[in-house]
């Protein structure tokens, strides 16, 4: 199995090299559906630029990266292209290595159900052999590397390929059973963004069915391993945040980064729902729908939890898939990091109604995207409405994508 | 009446001018000694004055002033002292008038009004009330916000200066308005805001939409010109308005400001319809503290008043190279202001020594020499305060007609100039290039620039090019913006090689705003204010470092340190830029697609969440269940 894989790290970097060294790496790296302004490259640069001049980057309003990565690209920033290529390689192979192991957690939990003749005969064509499911982590990996949403967000710098690979080495972790290292890294992604928060309750959920502890509240063990799990993540948190202050000095990051996500100043147009929606904002309705976008991310956890507790995974994956639709700034790379997952359901696409419409739909908006941004920006032909328009198409064709998924968990 | 009152005024303009140069003279040779002889000879021209020269409710007004000064009189002994006539009286008014041809064709005209307040409010526990020549509702804004320094410009067009050469005090396009505060101000965010809302009343200008969003407070390029080295730039504030409009109704109020209005001395040629019909038009007030005297014995606050205006040869002119004080301002000179010490006009005739270039009328014997932006300049003077001035018709009006072609005007030392390159409304680049046309010496510039937040600058990207070689810059302050809050301010210290071309470009990109935020006509573009190009440029001739009062007004404004250079700033093109518009008729409908795509989210995830599933078994068709009625019956089993 290692073979094919490494074939696909080969092609993946090969790819990104060649793309790095053409003249579309400029063009790639200023398009508003790849870089948002948290990930921005030229904004990182900016960062160090102020770092350099004896200014904080974080007085100003154009950086919003967390202190760690001006910490580490003080370092790197000449390897930049080399880095952007390991993180997509890390994040692959740990996607790799989780359906791996997930897999053959299914199929253990499989084959007990067999011997104890738990399914139905008629159910019998609905199992999974080990053979289709061999190439799984494979098809995986492959959907992380060879995405065309992945190679531009790679190609274009965008941290949001780092933040992807710390998603991706927490979910490893978490399937690997290891809680410690599962809280730390869920720490960092949430540091890093905010959002992987609401993945708390899956990862939790997934340690509680490993050891074989019952969702009960009434249950001392119950009780005994969420305040151990809460405590790792919340004090990872809490230490990586005092380190943040410690490096600069200062808590301007916090309202620079965290206000920043939260509150959408920055209208700049990209794939989500948010920036037409609070250009076109009535003042005084602003704060209570900043208030309802903002919640509608996180609500979703506790009632999802509650359904899919049996399945923990495929909670993480509804997650990170709401995440990246409902997020204020979102990019393709978000996209892409759920889409990776699709293959692991792909016993489901049988049962999937629309599927040829909904992949039309995601496909023709990503091709529409930067047409009818050329004829709002530069041709002057098409106005903001235009752009408005693909973007709500774009999020409703993942609306439903997540939908059809779902019904048929 | 009227006539029995001029002439009357004119008797005594005679004995107050005589009377003004003679306690000036006195006050320049012995500084120090005897008080009391001076009180005695300067006390004359204020009686004189209030009793016949002013218009009735100039004394009424004053009459209510020394009821104040009575009353301040009885409240501490410090204020009466302040208060004494010998104090009030050394309140000094000059105006000037400086008109100079320009190779062009076009004529530039420069008036300048100086009035000298001998006093000092910014003193602790001090209540000023008595005011004489200056106006009082100027001297009230600065006690009220302990201001050190004022400088306000209103511009209408943009001084051309490869055409025109220097102005003798540059003013960008718009408005203008820098402030030092004095260092006991605690709140001066606050108390900027309160004066810029009380400047905007008394100008009748937008200086109300001075706010934080377009302050800025520049380290280096904006040192205070008045006494006092105050350096912390925390007490320092710099805004511009690029989008200014100035007009009538900002030039009544500046004109109310003068001693005498516009009845009487220079400002008579202040008519407003002739003075917009103008290719450059600026207007400005300046408050500082100066020196009184060489030794600086003695402080007072100095008010000059300037307003510069360009005619065009073509269009004020009708193309024939012919001015004339009438034909630029459609009035003639008179008299002198009564109030003022020294009241003249000069006309540059340096390029003209022999009458070659142009001829002018009257002629005038008097002549002056001053050494002026690194130049030695000749001026024919007109004295108004003589009668002789007038001739026999009773009025001045000054003739200067050209005779050939204007020849070639010496290149401004230094030049700057700005636009915005790239096509597209995300991103672009602002290009400010300036020009040392020193054929060999070398000299460092301060470049100054104020950026609204809404064009996100890279300071990363910022690149400055001399000779096709990297220069970079000694010295660089930088502040980022904060959206909604704050712009972005970019000063450096740029040396510019000799006789070259510097460029320094920076990259910026373009937000998208709320659609409240947008100008009622938002596909005009949104104004970036002038950069600043400010500079000590070496001089051909020695510069005059000594201070003397005689010295004509337009020379003495920028104080000069040393001899080898003078100070220079140069104000650049504002921009216009153009941002992404959303479109601002669907608000209504936005909210409604919008939160129709996050409903369709949340509908699926409900029927996802509430969904049970069920095994339901299928029916039978309607022949079966026929054959199982009867089957029934039958007592056989059923079919299933």
């Amino acid at each position: 199995m290692a073979a094919p894989l490494t074939l696909l790290l080969i092609v993946a970097v090969t790819i990104r090299a060649v793309l790095f060294r053409s003249s579309w790496a400029e063009l790639i790296s200023e398009r508003v559906e790849v870089v948002s302004p948290l990930n921005a490259w030229k904004r990182v640069v900016e960062g160090l630029a102020l770092l350099d001049l004896g200014v904080s980057p974080y007085s100003g309003d154009v950086f919003h990266e967390t202190p760690f990565m001006i910490y580490l690209f003080h370092f790197v920033v000449d390897y930049a292209e080399i880095v952007f290529m390991v993180t997509d390689g890390i994040t692959a192979v740990a996607l790799y290595l989780s359906i791996q192991t997930y897999n053959k957690n299914v199929f253990r939990k499989q084959k007990y159900a067999l011997e104890s003749d738990r399914y139905p005969a008629d159910c019998l064509e609905l199992l999974r052999s080990p053979k289709e499911m061999f190439y799984i982590p494979l098809k995986v990996a492959m959907f992380y590397l060879l995405n065309p949403f992945t190679i531009l967000s790679c190609v274009a710098k965008s941290t949001c390929g780092l933040n992807n690979a710390i998603i991706a080495l927490f979910i490893l972790c978490t399937l690997k059973g290891s809680a410690l290292l599962s809280g730390i890294l869920l720490a960092l992604a949430t540091y890093q963004s905010i959002y992987p928060l609401t993945l708390f309750a899956p990862a939790l959920l997934f340690f509680l069915q490993r050891l074989y502890i019952p969702v009960n509240l009434r249950r001392s063990s119950f009780w005994f391993f969420t305040l151990q799990y809460a405590f790792i993540y919340v004090g990872s948190l809490v230490v990586i945040t005092g380190l943040s202050f410690f490096l600069l000095g200062s808590w301007d990051f916090i309202p620079s980064v965290y206000g920043f996500i939260f509150s959408v100043p920055d209208l700049t147009p990209n794939i989500g729902l948010f920036w037409y929606f609070f250009a076109e904002m009535f003042e005084h309705f602003r704060l209570f729908f900043i208030c309802v976008f903002q919640i509608n991310v996180f609500f979703y956890t506790i009632p999802l939890s509650i359904k899919l507790k049996e399945h923990p995974v495929f909670l993480i994956f509804m997650q990170i898939a709401i995440i990246s639709i409902f997020k204020s700034y979102p990019t393709v790379g978000d996209v892409a990091l759920y889409m990776a997952f699709l293959p692991a359901w792909s016993h489901l696409y049988r049962f999937l109604r629309n599927i040829f419409l909904v992949s039309c739909v995601l496909l023709a908006c990503s091709a529409l995207f930067p047409v009818l941004w050329h004829l709002w920006i530069y041709a002057g032909s098409a106005n903001s409405n235009f752009y408005y328009a693909i973007t709500l198409l774009f999020n409703f064709g993942q609306v439903k994508s997540l939908n059809l998924i779902s019904h048929f968990t | 009446m009227a006539a029995h009152r001029c002439g009357l005024s004119l008797v005594f303009i005679l004995i107050f001018s005589s009377l003004a140069c003679h306690s000036s003279c006195d006050s320049l040779e012995n500084a120090n000694e005897d008080t009391e002889e001076k009180q005695s000879v300067s006390d004359t021209p204020r009686e004189v004055n209030s009793d016949g020269s002013i218009a009735a409710e100039d004394l009424n007004e004053r009459r209510g002033r020394s009821t104040d000064a009575e009353l301040d009189r009885r409240d501490g002994t410090r204020t009466s002292e302040a208060l004494t006539p010998a104090a009030a009286a050394r309140d000094e008014f000059q105006e000037e008038l400086v008109i100079r041809p320009l190779h062009s064709g076009d004529i530039y005209a420069s008036f300048q009004f100086r009035t000298l307040w001998d006093t000092d409010f910014l003193q602790e526990g001090q209540k000023v009330s008595h005011y004489r020549l200056f106006p009082k509702s100027l001297g009230q804004v600065l006690s009220k916000f302990s201001v050190r320094e004022l400088h306000i410009s209103f511009t209408q067009g943009f001084w051309r200066t490869m055409q025109w050469g220097q102005p003798f005090i540059p003013s960008p396009p718009g408005a203008e308005l820098w402030v030092w505060f004095h260092d006991t101000v605690s709140d001066v965010d606050g108390n900027w805001k309160e004066l810029t809302n009380v400047l905007s009343g008394i100008f009748c200008a937008s200086l109300n939409f001075i706010d934080l969003t377009n302050t800025v407070q520049p380290s280096a390029s904006f040192k205070p010109l008045g006494l006092g080295n105050a350096t912390d730039h925390r007490f320092l504030r710099y805004a511009t308005l690029p989008r200014e409009i100035v007009c009538t109704e900002n030039l009544t109020p500046w004109k109310k400001l003068l001693p005498c209005g516009s009845k009487a001395g220079l400002a008579v040629l202040l008519k407003s319809e002739k003075l917009f019909h103008s290719s450059f038009h600026s207007q400005a007030v300046h408050i500082r503290p100066v020196c009184q005297d060489e030794q600086c014995t003695s402080k007072a606050w100095e008010l000059r008043q300037t307003l510069n205006v360009v005619f065009d040869l073509y269009t004020a002119g009708q193309g024939k190279k012919e001015w004339s004080l009438f034909k630029m301002f459609s009035r003639t000179l008179t008299e002198a202001c009564p109030l003022a010490t020294s009241s003249k006009v000069y006309v540059d005739i340096t390029d003209n020594p022999e009458g070659e270039l142009f001829e002018l009328s009257p002629a005038t014997p008097l002549l002056s020499q001053a050494v002026v932006l690194g130049d030695r300049r000749t001026y024919s003077v007109f004295d108004l305060t003589r009668a002789e001035t007038f001739g026999q018709l009773r009025s001045l009006n000054l003739l200067l007609r050209w005779k050939g072609d204007g020849g070639e005007m010496l290149r401004p030392l230094l030049h700057a100039e700005r636009y915005v390159a790239g096509f597209g409304l995300q991103t672009g680049e602002i290009h400010t290039v300036i020009y040392n046309n020193h054929p060999y010496r070398a000299f460092p510039v301060l470049l100054m620039d104020s950026v609204p937040w809404y064009l996100q600058l890279y300071i990363h990207t910022l690149t400055v090019t001399s000779k096709s070689r990297d220069n970079k810059p000694s010295y660089i302050h930088y502040q980022p913006a904060k959206d909604r809050h704050r712009p972005h301010l970019l000063e450096m210290l740029i040396q510019l090689p000799p006789h070259s071309m510097t460029e320094v470009t920076v990259q910026f990109e373009r937000a998208l705003l709320k659609w409240t935020e947008y100008t009622p006509d938002p596909n005009h573009g949104f104004y970036v204010g002038s950069s600043v190009v400010s500079a000590l440029v070496p001089s051909m001739v020695a510069m005059n470092t000594n201070f003397t009062q005689d010295q004509p007004l337009f020379s003495s404004f920028v104080p000069v340190k040393e001899e080898s250079s003078y100070f220079v700033r140069v104000y650049t093109e504002p921009l216009l830029v153009n941002l992404p518009t959303p479109d601002f008729s669907m608000p209504y409908n936005v909210i409604c697609l919008t939160c129709t795509v996050v409903a369709v989210g949340y509908g699926s995830f409900y029927n996802l969440l509430t969904r049970t599933f069920q095994v339901d078994e299928p029916s039978l068709p309607l022949a079966k269940r026929l054959a199982n009625l009867i089957r029934r019956i039958r007592g056989v089993p059923l079919l299933t």
